[in-house]
C-alpha cells in the first residue's frame, strides 16, 4: 500500500477559489475580532464612568466613605441650620439584601422542586407543560410584575397580614416569582447534565427512584444549583422597577417585613429624574450605581468560582 | 475428542458442569414498542460460571442481559415475553422485589459509570441505600469490596477523593467494587473492557477469573479472543435469537451452526 506519486486529479483545486476562500477566511476573522473589541469597550467604559462618577461623592465633594455606607438618614434637603444634607445609604444597602436573599430563600426550593419533577419526575409531560411556563415567566416584562403586585399584593398585605400593604415583604414576594424561572431554568438544564449511566448505575445497585433522585441527582447537581441561585439572586438584586411599585420607597429604616423600605435600585431610579449632573446629590446615586456594579461583579466571580469547583468534581 | 463430546452433549442438554443452575431463561420475547429484538430466546447460567455472550452489534445480546436484572424496565414501550426464573422463580411474576433482584444480580456497564461523589461514598452507595449505616461496618465493606476488585492498594490512601479522578480502569474496577459491595449472586457485565486500554483490559480479565470462584459472572463481549481467554461457556446470538451456546473451547473449535462458524472466522461481524 504506497501512496500514488501524483495527486488524483478531484484534489487539485481552482486557485482562484482557494484565494477567494483565503479572503472570505481572512474576513470572518476580521469581524469576529471586531464585535470582542466592540463588547470589551463597552464593558470597560461603562466600569470607568461609574467608578468615576460614583467615588467623586468621595474625592471631589468629600463624603466621608464610611458614613455614607453606614448612615441610616436620607436627607438630600436638610437645611444648613440643622447641618445640610445628609447621605447614609444602609437603609438601602439593607433592603436590598433582605429581599434579596428572602426572594432567594423562598424561590430556590420552588424552583428547584420543580426543575426535579420537569426532568426526573414526569420528564414527558412534566417538562412539555412547564417548560413554556417557565420561559413565559422569563418574557413577562418586570412593569407587569410590579403592576401586579401593586394592584393584587398590596392591598392583599394591608387586609390580610397588616401594615400599609407597600413594605419589604410585598417587595420579597414579587421578587421571587420574578427570579423563579431563572432558578428553574438553570435547574433543568444542571440536572440533564446528570448522565443517564449513572442513573442506571444506581438503578442497578437496587435503588429507588426516589433514593436516586435524593441520593445521587441532587449531590451530583449541588454545584449547579448553586450557581442558580446565584444567578436568580443577581436578578433580584438588580430589579429596580417592578420592586420599586410595591416596596414603599420609604428612606426610614425598615424595622419589620411589613413596614415600606427601599433597595438602592429603587432609590436611584426615584430620584434620578430629580438630580443635577455634576451635584452631589446626583454624585450620591452615581456611588449607589457603583455599589450596584460591584456586587454584580461579585456574583459573576462567584459563578464562575463555583462552576470552576463544579468542573473539578465532573 | 471424547472430551469435547462429552462437553458438548453437557451443552446440548443443559447438565451444569456443577449440576446446578442460578438463571433460567425460557422462550424470552422482546419487544422495543412493535419491533421484536429478542425471539424465544432459551439459555441457563449455570453456578459459579463465567458465560460470555457474544454477537454482531444489533443482535440482541446487551439486550438480553439487561432482561436479567430488569434494567430494561427503565426503557419506555420494552415488552418482555416469556420467563426469567431466579432459582425457580420468575423475575418477571406478580409481587416481585425489584430492590432484591437488583441488589443480587449485579450490572457493570459498558463505560466506566463512578458517581461524581468520593471514593468511600462510591462503594457505599449500595450498602446505604440498603439500610447500613453503622460506619464500622461500612468501613469494613469498602475495604472488603475494594480489595476483591483489586483496587484497594491503590486508593486506600485517598478513599475520600472524588472517584472521577481515578484512570479510565481503575474507575471500571471501582464500579465492579460497587456492585460487590451489596454482596451480588450474579454479575453482568456489559463490554466492561470495551472502554479501555489493554493494560486496564487484562487487569479487568484477571480480575473476572478471581471473581468466578465467589460469583456467577454473564459477560457480554465484542471481542473473541476475551470471551476464549475468560469464559467457561459462550453463547451466540444472531438477529435476537441465541443461534449456539455450548462450552468456549468447543464453540470456537467445533461449531454446530453454519452462522457461528461465519461469525467466529471473521467472514461477517
Amino acid at each position: 500500500m504506497s501512496l500514488p506519486a501524483t495527486r488524483s486529479p478531484e484534489l487539485k483545486t481552482n486557485p482562484s477559489h482557494m484565494k477567494f476562500e483565503k479572503l472570505r477566511g481572512t474576513f470572518g476573522y476580521s469581524l469576529t475580532i471586531l464585535s470582542v473589541f466592540i463588547i470589551l469597550l463597552a464593558v470597560i467604559s461603562i466600569y470607568i464612568f461609574v467608578f468615576s462618577k460614583g467615588l467623586s461623592t468621595f474625592f471631589v465633594d468629600k463624603l466621608h466613605l464610611w458614613d455614607f455606607l453606614s448612615g441610616t438618614e436620607w436627607n438630600p434637603t436638610r437645611s444648613e441650620e440643622a447641618g445640610g444634607p445628609v447621605f447614609g445609604v444602609f437603609a438601602f444597602i439593607y433592603g436590598s439584601f433582605v429581599v434579596t436573599f428572602l426572594a432567594a430563600a423562598i424561590a430556590a426550593p420552588i424552583g428547584i422542586g420543580s426543575a426535579i419533577f420537569m426532568t426526573e419526575i414526569a420528564p414527558k409531560w412534566g417538562r412539555k407543560l412547564l417548560q413554556p411556563v417557565v420561559e413565559l415567566l422569563v418574557g413577562i416584562p418586570s412593569v407587569v410584575y410590579g403592576f401586579t403586585g401593586l394592584t393584587l399584593l398590596v392591598p392583599f398585605i394591608r387586609e390580610h397580614i397588616g401594615g400599609l400593604g407597600f413594605s419589604l415583604l410585598a417587595g420579597v414576594i414579587v421578587l421571587s416569582i420574578m427570579i423563579l424561572p431563572t432558578i428553574t431554568s438553570i435547574s433543568v438544564d444542571t440536572l440533564l447534565t446528570v448522565s443517564p449511566e449513572i442513573k442506571a448505575g444506581s438503578y442497578a445497585l437496587g435503588a429507588t427512584r426516589w433514593q436516586t433522585i435524593w441520593r445521587l441527582i441532587m449531590r451530583a447537581s449541588a454545584p449547579g444549583f448553586v450557581t442558580a441561585v446565584i444567578f436568580g439572586m443577581a436578578r433580584a438584586f438588580g430589579e429596580a422597577l417592578a420592586v420599586q411599585m410595591v416596596i414603599g420607597n420609604s428612606k426610614r429604616m425598615p424595622t419589620s417585613l411589613l413596614d415600606p423600605g427601599s433597595t438602592i435600585t429603587s432609590v436611584i431610579t426615584m430620584n434620578m429624574g430629580n438630580t443635577v449632573p455634576g451635584t452631589l446629590e446626583n454624585n450620591v446615586l452615581w456611588s449607589l450605581a457603583l455599589i450596584l456594579l460591584l456586587m454584580s461583579t461579585v456574583f459573576i466571580f462567584a459563578v464562575r468560582l463555583i462552576g470552576q469547583r463544579g468542573r473539578l468534581m465532573s | 475428542m471424547a472430551e469435547l463430546k462429552e462437553a458438548r452433549d453437557a451443552a446440548r442438554y443443559h447438565i451444569a458442569p456443577e449440576g446446578k443452575t442460578v438463571l433460567n431463561v425460557r422462550r424470552l420475547n422482546l419487544f422495543y414498542g412493535k419491533k421484536q429484538a429478542l425471539f424465544g430466546v432459551d439459555l441457563d447460567v449455570y453456578k459459579g460460571e463465567v458465560l460470555a455472550l457474544i454477537g454482531p452489534s444489533g443482535c440482541g445480546k446487551s439486550t438480553f442481559l439487561r432482561t436479567l436484572n430488569r434494567l430494561n424496565d427503565l426503557i419506555d414501550g420494552v415488552r418482555i415475553e416469556g420467563e426469567v426464573l431466579w432459582h425457580g422463580e420468575n423475575i418477571y411474576g406478580e409481587g416481585q422485589d425489584l430492590i432484591e433482584i437488583r441488589k443480587r444480580i449485579g450490572m457493570v456497564f459498558q463505560r466506566p459509570n463512578p458517581f461524581p461523589l468520593s471514593i468511600y461514598d462510591n462503594i457505599a452507595y449500595g450498602p446505604r441505600i440498603h439500610g447500613i449505616k453503622d460506619r464500622k461496618r461500612l468501613d469494613e465493606i469498602v475495604e472488603r469490596s475494594l480489595t476483591q476488585a483489586a483496587l484497594w492498594d491503590e486508593v486506600k490512601d485517598r478513599l475520600h477523593a472524588s472517584a472521577l479522578g481515578l484512570s479510565g480502569g481503575q474507575q471500571q474496577r471501582l464500579v465492579i467494587a460497587r456492585v460487590l459491595a451489596v454482596e451480588p449472586e450474579i454479575v453482568l457485565m456489559d463490554e466492561p473492557t470495551s472502554a479501555l486500554d489493554p493494560i486496564s483490559t487484562s487487569r479487568i480479565e484477571e480480575l473476572i477469573g478471581m471473581l468466578k470462584k465467589r460469583y456467577t459472572i454473564v459477560i457480554v463481549t465484542h471481542n473473541m479472543q476475551q470471551a476464549a481467554r475468560i469464559s467457561d461457556r459462550t453463547a451466540f446470538f444472531l438477529n435476537g435469537y441465541l443461534i449456539e451456546v455450548a462450552p468456549t473451547p468447543v464453540l470456537f473449535q467445533t461449531p454446530q451452526k453454519k452462522e457461528t462458524e461465519d461469525y467466529i472466522t471473521g467472514r461477517f461481524g
